[in-house]
Protein backbone atom coordinates (compact mmCIF):
# COMPACT_ATOMS: atom_id res chain seq x y z
CA UNK A 1 0.00 0.00 0.00
CA UNK A 2 2.98 2.51 0.87
CA UNK A 3 4.53 1.47 -2.15
CA UNK A 4 1.41 2.09 -4.40
CA UNK A 5 0.77 5.92 -2.55
CA UNK A 6 5.16 6.44 -3.15
CA UNK A 7 4.62 5.52 -6.99
CA UNK A 8 1.36 8.23 -7.58
CA UNK A 9 3.26 10.76 -5.40
CA UNK A 10 6.57 10.37 -8.18
CA UNK A 11 4.27 9.96 -10.86
CA UNK A 12 2.30 12.81 -9.85
CA UNK A 13 5.42 15.04 -9.55
CA UNK A 14 6.89 14.07 -12.64
CA UNK A 15 3.72 14.27 -14.27
CA UNK A 16 3.73 18.18 -12.83
CA UNK A 17 6.83 19.29 -13.84
CA UNK A 18 6.72 17.90 -17.73
CA UNK A 19 3.44 19.78 -18.26
CA UNK A 20 5.18 23.07 -16.68
CA UNK A 21 6.87 22.49 -20.07
CA UNK A 22 3.64 21.96 -21.80
CA UNK A 23 2.50 25.37 -20.77
CA UNK A 24 5.91 26.88 -21.73
CA UNK A 25 6.32 25.87 -25.66
CA UNK A 26 6.02 28.42 -27.95
CA UNK A 27 6.27 26.95 -31.49
CA UNK A 28 5.61 30.15 -33.23
CA UNK A 29 9.09 32.03 -32.53
CA UNK A 30 11.91 31.94 -34.37
CA UNK A 31 15.08 29.89 -34.46
CA UNK A 32 17.47 30.44 -31.66
CA UNK A 33 21.04 32.25 -32.18
CA UNK A 34 22.96 29.30 -32.46
CA UNK A 35 20.60 27.53 -35.36
CA UNK A 36 20.05 30.44 -36.97
CA UNK A 37 23.89 30.67 -37.50
CA UNK A 38 24.63 27.48 -38.47
CA UNK A 39 21.41 27.96 -41.09
CA UNK A 40 23.43 31.00 -42.19
CA UNK A 41 26.96 29.85 -42.15
CA UNK A 42 26.74 26.21 -42.65
CA UNK A 43 26.54 26.00 -46.15
CA UNK A 44 29.49 28.53 -46.52
CA UNK A 45 31.64 27.14 -43.74
CA UNK A 46 30.65 22.84 -43.62
CA UNK A 47 28.95 22.66 -47.53
CA UNK A 48 26.53 19.98 -46.40
CA UNK A 49 23.15 20.10 -47.95
CA UNK A 50 21.97 18.01 -44.61
CA UNK A 51 22.17 20.68 -41.93
CA UNK A 52 21.70 17.47 -39.38
CA UNK A 53 24.96 16.07 -40.40
CA UNK A 54 26.78 19.22 -40.50
CA UNK A 55 25.70 19.59 -36.95
CA UNK A 56 26.78 15.97 -35.65
CA UNK A 57 29.53 15.37 -37.68
CA UNK A 58 31.27 18.80 -37.61
CA UNK A 59 30.05 21.42 -35.32
CA UNK A 60 29.33 19.20 -32.44
CA UNK A 61 31.84 16.96 -33.92
CA UNK A 62 33.48 15.94 -30.24
CA UNK A 63 30.46 15.03 -29.09
CA UNK A 64 29.53 11.80 -31.52
CA UNK A 65 33.50 10.87 -31.09
CA UNK A 66 32.11 10.46 -27.67
CA UNK A 67 29.16 8.98 -28.58
CA UNK A 68 30.90 6.44 -31.09
CA UNK A 69 32.87 5.53 -27.76
CA UNK A 70 30.11 4.91 -25.60
CA UNK A 71 28.49 2.81 -28.05
CA UNK A 72 32.03 0.88 -28.48
CA UNK A 73 31.78 0.51 -24.69
CA UNK A 74 28.12 -0.80 -24.37
CA UNK A 75 29.24 -3.04 -27.18
CA UNK A 76 32.28 -4.72 -26.17
CA UNK A 77 31.15 -5.44 -22.69
CA UNK A 78 28.58 -7.18 -24.07
CA UNK A 79 31.10 -9.04 -26.26
CA UNK A 80 33.30 -9.17 -22.61
CA UNK A 81 30.23 -9.93 -20.58
CA UNK A 82 28.21 -13.12 -22.83
CA UNK A 83 31.82 -14.67 -23.70
CA UNK A 84 31.68 -16.83 -20.90
CA UNK A 85 30.75 -20.04 -21.38
CA UNK A 86 29.16 -21.75 -18.79
CA UNK A 87 30.02 -25.54 -18.44
CA UNK A 88 27.41 -27.73 -17.00
CA UNK A 89 24.92 -26.07 -19.59
CA UNK A 90 22.26 -28.72 -21.03
CA UNK A 91 22.42 -30.34 -24.55
CA UNK A 92 22.06 -27.37 -27.70
CA UNK A 93 17.95 -26.86 -28.12
CA UNK A 94 16.34 -28.13 -31.26
CA UNK A 95 15.30 -25.79 -33.15
CA UNK A 96 12.72 -25.95 -36.15
CA UNK A 97 14.04 -25.85 -39.81
CA UNK A 98 13.54 -21.75 -41.09
CA UNK A 99 10.90 -21.86 -44.13
CA UNK A 100 11.48 -21.96 -47.41
CA UNK A 101 10.14 -18.55 -48.07
CA UNK A 102 12.15 -16.38 -44.87
CA UNK A 103 15.49 -18.80 -46.14
CA UNK A 104 15.21 -17.69 -50.12
CA UNK A 105 13.87 -14.21 -49.82
CA UNK A 106 16.94 -13.34 -47.17
CA UNK A 107 19.18 -14.71 -49.32
CA UNK A 108 17.98 -12.14 -52.26
CA UNK A 109 16.91 -8.75 -49.99
CA UNK A 110 20.14 -9.41 -47.36
CA UNK A 111 22.41 -8.08 -49.71
CA UNK A 112 20.08 -5.15 -51.21
CA UNK A 113 19.31 -4.03 -47.09
CA UNK A 114 23.90 -3.75 -46.97
CA UNK A 115 23.68 -1.59 -49.98
CA UNK A 116 20.73 0.34 -49.23
CA UNK A 117 22.61 1.01 -45.65
CA UNK A 118 25.38 2.27 -47.56
CA UNK A 119 23.88 4.41 -49.94
CA UNK A 120 22.26 6.22 -46.54
CA UNK A 121 25.71 6.72 -45.30
CA UNK A 122 27.38 7.66 -48.60
CA UNK A 123 24.66 10.31 -48.97
CA UNK A 124 24.28 11.22 -45.61
CA UNK A 125 25.38 15.17 -46.14
CA UNK A 126 22.90 15.63 -49.29
CA UNK A 127 19.84 13.43 -48.02
CA UNK A 128 17.95 12.38 -44.64
CA UNK A 129 20.38 10.20 -42.95
CA UNK A 130 23.95 9.11 -42.03
CA UNK A 131 26.23 7.39 -40.38
CA UNK A 132 24.32 6.27 -37.37
CA UNK A 133 20.90 5.32 -39.87
CA UNK A 134 23.23 3.70 -42.40
CA UNK A 135 24.80 1.37 -39.45
CA UNK A 136 21.55 0.49 -38.47
CA UNK A 137 20.09 -0.37 -41.64
CA UNK A 138 23.27 -2.83 -42.04
CA UNK A 139 22.74 -4.47 -38.73
CA UNK A 140 19.24 -5.35 -39.45
CA UNK A 141 20.32 -7.00 -42.62
CA UNK A 142 22.72 -8.85 -40.52
CA UNK A 143 19.33 -10.00 -38.12
CA UNK A 144 17.55 -10.90 -41.28
CA UNK A 145 20.51 -13.27 -41.71
CA UNK A 146 20.62 -14.82 -38.41
CA UNK A 147 16.86 -15.32 -38.53
CA UNK A 148 16.87 -17.49 -41.82
CA UNK A 149 19.94 -19.21 -40.58
CA UNK A 150 19.92 -19.40 -36.85
CA UNK A 151 23.00 -21.68 -36.42
CA UNK A 152 24.99 -19.87 -38.50
CA UNK A 153 28.09 -18.55 -37.04
CA UNK A 154 29.45 -14.72 -37.83
CA UNK A 155 32.89 -14.32 -37.99
CA UNK A 156 34.32 -11.92 -35.00
CA UNK A 157 37.73 -10.88 -36.38
CA UNK A 158 36.32 -9.51 -39.25
CA UNK A 159 33.50 -7.70 -37.08
CA UNK A 160 36.59 -6.74 -34.71
CA UNK A 161 38.62 -5.28 -37.41
CA UNK A 162 36.53 -3.03 -39.67
CA UNK A 163 35.42 -1.32 -35.96
CA UNK A 164 38.85 -0.94 -35.43
CA UNK A 165 40.12 0.65 -38.23
CA UNK A 166 36.70 2.77 -38.78
CA UNK A 167 37.35 4.16 -35.04
CA UNK A 168 40.88 4.45 -35.34
CA UNK A 169 40.25 6.59 -39.21
CA UNK A 170 37.72 8.53 -37.40
CA UNK A 171 39.81 9.74 -34.95
CA UNK A 172 42.69 10.33 -37.35
CA UNK A 173 40.81 12.69 -39.78
CA UNK A 174 39.62 14.56 -36.89
CA UNK A 175 43.74 15.53 -35.78
CA UNK A 176 44.26 15.73 -39.48
CA UNK A 177 41.49 18.69 -38.99
CA UNK A 178 43.66 20.49 -36.53
CA UNK A 179 47.02 20.31 -38.65
CA UNK A 180 45.25 21.35 -42.28
CA UNK A 181 42.01 23.24 -41.39
CA UNK A 182 40.58 25.10 -38.68
CA UNK A 183 40.33 22.45 -35.77
CA UNK A 184 39.89 19.08 -34.29
CA UNK A 185 37.05 17.34 -37.31
CA UNK A 186 37.13 19.96 -39.01
CA UNK A 187 35.99 19.46 -42.43
CA UNK A 188 37.76 21.66 -44.39
CA UNK A 189 41.62 20.32 -45.59
CA UNK A 190 39.51 18.28 -48.63
CA UNK A 191 38.07 20.70 -50.87
CA UNK A 192 34.29 21.86 -49.95
CA UNK A 193 33.20 21.62 -53.88
CA UNK A 194 29.88 22.35 -55.12
CA UNK A 195 26.99 22.82 -52.55
CA UNK A 196 24.73 20.15 -53.01
CA UNK A 197 26.66 17.28 -55.25
CA UNK A 198 28.03 14.03 -54.09
CA UNK A 199 31.56 15.03 -53.80
CA UNK A 200 31.02 18.07 -51.60
CA UNK A 201 31.16 19.05 -48.07
CA UNK A 202 34.69 18.15 -47.84
CA UNK A 203 35.58 15.27 -45.08
CA UNK A 204 32.18 14.87 -43.77
CA UNK A 205 31.22 11.80 -46.49
CA UNK A 206 33.95 10.15 -45.80
CA UNK A 207 34.04 10.63 -42.28
CA UNK A 208 30.34 9.57 -42.06
CA UNK A 209 31.79 6.24 -44.22
CA UNK A 210 33.72 5.52 -40.74
CA UNK A 211 30.87 6.33 -38.37
CA UNK A 212 28.41 3.97 -40.99
CA UNK A 213 30.72 1.08 -40.48
CA UNK A 214 31.78 1.38 -37.11
CA UNK A 215 27.94 1.68 -36.06
CA UNK A 216 27.09 -1.35 -38.11
CA UNK A 217 30.23 -3.45 -37.02
CA UNK A 218 29.06 -2.13 -33.43
CA UNK A 219 25.94 -3.61 -33.58
CA UNK A 220 26.25 -6.40 -35.54
CA UNK A 221 28.46 -7.98 -32.82
CA UNK A 222 25.67 -6.80 -30.27
CA UNK A 223 23.57 -9.09 -31.90
CA UNK A 224 25.69 -12.10 -32.90
CA UNK A 225 27.06 -11.92 -29.65
CA UNK A 226 23.36 -12.14 -28.13
CA UNK A 227 22.53 -14.83 -30.70
CA UNK A 228 25.56 -17.15 -30.00
CA UNK A 229 24.46 -17.18 -26.47
CA UNK A 230 21.93 -19.79 -27.07
CA UNK A 231 23.03 -23.35 -28.15
CA UNK A 232 20.95 -24.20 -30.96
CA UNK A 233 21.14 -26.86 -33.73
CA UNK A 234 18.57 -28.03 -36.33
CA UNK B 1 -12.07 25.77 -29.28
CA UNK B 2 -8.89 26.78 -30.44
CA UNK B 3 -6.62 24.28 -32.26
CA UNK B 4 -3.86 22.77 -31.07
CA UNK B 5 -0.86 22.73 -32.81
CA UNK B 6 1.75 19.99 -33.70
CA UNK B 7 4.27 20.34 -31.22
CA UNK B 8 2.24 20.09 -28.67
CA UNK B 9 0.69 17.02 -29.75
CA UNK B 10 3.49 16.02 -29.82
CA UNK B 11 4.80 17.14 -26.21
CA UNK B 12 2.15 15.18 -25.14
CA UNK B 13 3.36 12.28 -27.03
CA UNK B 14 6.19 11.93 -25.20
CA UNK B 15 5.41 13.20 -21.94
CA UNK B 16 2.77 10.13 -21.22
CA UNK B 17 5.41 7.97 -22.83
CA UNK B 18 7.71 8.95 -19.92
CA UNK B 19 4.99 8.72 -17.17
CA UNK B 20 4.11 5.50 -18.75
CA UNK B 21 7.55 4.41 -18.38
CA UNK B 22 8.41 6.06 -15.25
CA UNK B 23 4.94 3.95 -14.32
CA UNK B 24 6.54 0.65 -15.67
CA UNK B 25 10.14 0.73 -14.03
CA UNK B 26 8.43 1.47 -10.73
CA UNK B 27 6.10 -0.71 -10.41
CA UNK B 28 6.43 -3.81 -12.45
CA UNK B 29 8.19 -7.03 -10.74
CA UNK B 30 9.62 -8.99 -14.15
CA UNK B 31 12.85 -7.48 -14.82
CA UNK B 32 12.19 -7.42 -18.95
CA UNK B 33 9.40 -5.14 -18.36
CA UNK B 34 11.20 -2.81 -16.17
CA UNK B 35 13.71 -2.59 -19.46
CA UNK B 36 10.65 -2.28 -21.56
CA UNK B 37 9.90 0.80 -19.14
CA UNK B 38 13.22 2.64 -19.56
CA UNK B 39 13.15 2.03 -23.54
CA UNK B 40 9.51 3.67 -23.63
CA UNK B 41 11.13 6.25 -21.11
CA UNK B 42 13.87 6.86 -23.52
CA UNK B 43 11.22 7.31 -26.55
CA UNK B 44 8.99 9.95 -24.60
CA UNK B 45 12.41 12.08 -24.17
CA UNK B 46 13.22 11.93 -27.86
CA UNK B 47 9.77 12.85 -29.08
CA UNK B 48 10.03 15.72 -26.28
CA UNK B 49 13.17 16.92 -27.81
CA UNK B 50 12.42 16.80 -31.06
CA UNK B 51 8.73 18.85 -30.53
CA UNK B 52 10.69 21.52 -28.55
CA UNK B 53 12.82 22.06 -31.70
CA UNK B 54 9.79 22.57 -33.97
CA UNK B 55 8.73 25.34 -35.64
CA UNK B 56 4.89 25.69 -36.97
CA UNK B 57 5.17 25.51 -40.71
CA UNK B 58 8.82 24.96 -40.93
CA UNK B 59 10.43 22.43 -43.13
CA UNK B 60 13.41 20.03 -42.72
CA UNK B 61 16.65 21.30 -42.24
CA UNK B 62 17.76 19.48 -45.39
CA UNK B 63 19.06 22.74 -47.80
CA UNK B 64 17.91 21.42 -50.57
CA UNK B 65 15.47 22.33 -53.81
CA UNK B 66 12.61 23.12 -50.88
CA UNK B 67 14.64 25.81 -49.46
CA UNK B 68 15.32 29.16 -50.10
CA UNK B 69 19.39 29.62 -49.91
CA UNK B 70 19.47 32.98 -48.89
CA UNK B 71 16.40 32.68 -46.37
CA UNK B 72 17.09 29.42 -45.21
CA UNK B 73 17.43 30.85 -41.11
CA UNK B 74 13.32 31.49 -41.68
CA UNK B 75 12.31 28.31 -43.45
CA UNK B 76 13.63 25.76 -41.55
CA UNK B 77 13.43 24.08 -38.35
CA UNK B 78 16.40 23.35 -35.62
CA UNK B 79 18.41 21.44 -36.73
CA UNK B 80 20.67 20.65 -33.10
CA UNK B 81 17.54 19.37 -31.00
CA UNK B 82 17.59 16.91 -34.11
CA UNK B 83 21.46 15.69 -33.93
CA UNK B 84 21.09 15.05 -30.24
CA UNK B 85 18.02 12.50 -30.45
CA UNK B 86 20.09 10.99 -33.56
CA UNK B 87 22.54 10.38 -31.43
CA UNK B 88 20.60 9.67 -28.25
CA UNK B 89 18.58 6.73 -30.30
CA UNK B 90 21.70 5.22 -30.44
CA UNK B 91 22.86 5.11 -27.30
CA UNK B 92 19.42 4.71 -26.04
CA UNK B 93 20.11 1.24 -28.15
CA UNK B 94 23.61 0.55 -26.93
CA UNK B 95 22.18 0.43 -23.58
CA UNK B 96 19.24 -1.18 -24.22
CA UNK B 97 21.35 -4.08 -25.61
CA UNK B 98 23.55 -4.14 -22.58
CA UNK B 99 20.61 -4.48 -19.79
CA UNK B 100 19.30 -7.05 -21.42
CA UNK B 101 22.71 -8.84 -21.33
CA UNK B 102 22.96 -8.34 -18.30
CA UNK B 103 19.71 -9.64 -17.61
CA UNK B 104 20.77 -12.80 -19.70
CA UNK B 105 23.15 -13.48 -17.15
CA UNK B 106 20.89 -13.06 -14.28
CA UNK B 107 18.93 -15.37 -15.92
CA UNK B 108 21.24 -18.45 -16.79
CA UNK B 109 22.72 -17.94 -13.28
CA UNK B 110 19.36 -17.69 -10.91
CA UNK B 111 16.82 -19.20 -13.26
CA UNK B 112 14.08 -16.38 -11.88
CA UNK B 113 13.40 -13.12 -13.77
CA UNK B 114 11.14 -11.91 -10.48
CA UNK B 115 12.99 -8.98 -9.15
CA UNK B 116 11.79 -9.37 -5.83
CA UNK B 117 14.51 -12.23 -5.83
CA UNK B 118 17.50 -10.25 -6.49
CA UNK B 119 17.76 -8.80 -2.81
CA UNK B 120 22.08 -9.04 -2.70
CA UNK B 121 22.15 -4.97 -3.03
CA UNK B 122 19.15 -4.31 -0.29
CA UNK B 123 19.73 -2.91 2.83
Amino acid sequence: MFKKVFIFIVLTGFALILFKSYSALNPEQGLNEVATRYAEKGPDEVGAANLVGAVLVTYRGLDTLGEVAILFLSASIIGFFLKVKLEDEKAPRKVRKTSEILATASKIITPVIFLFGIYVFINGHLTPGGGFQGGAIIASGLVLMLLANPVKKVNHSIISVVESISGFSFVILGITGIFLAGGFLDNDFISLGEFGKLFSAGAIPIIYIFIGLKVGSELSGIVSNLQETQKEEI
Amino acid sequence: MEQISLAHIALITGILLILIGLWGILSQKNIIKIIIGFSLFDTGTHIIMVSIGYLTGKTAPILDEAVNLKNAANEIVDPVPQALVLTAIVIGLGITALMLAYVLRLYQRRKTLEINNYNDLKW
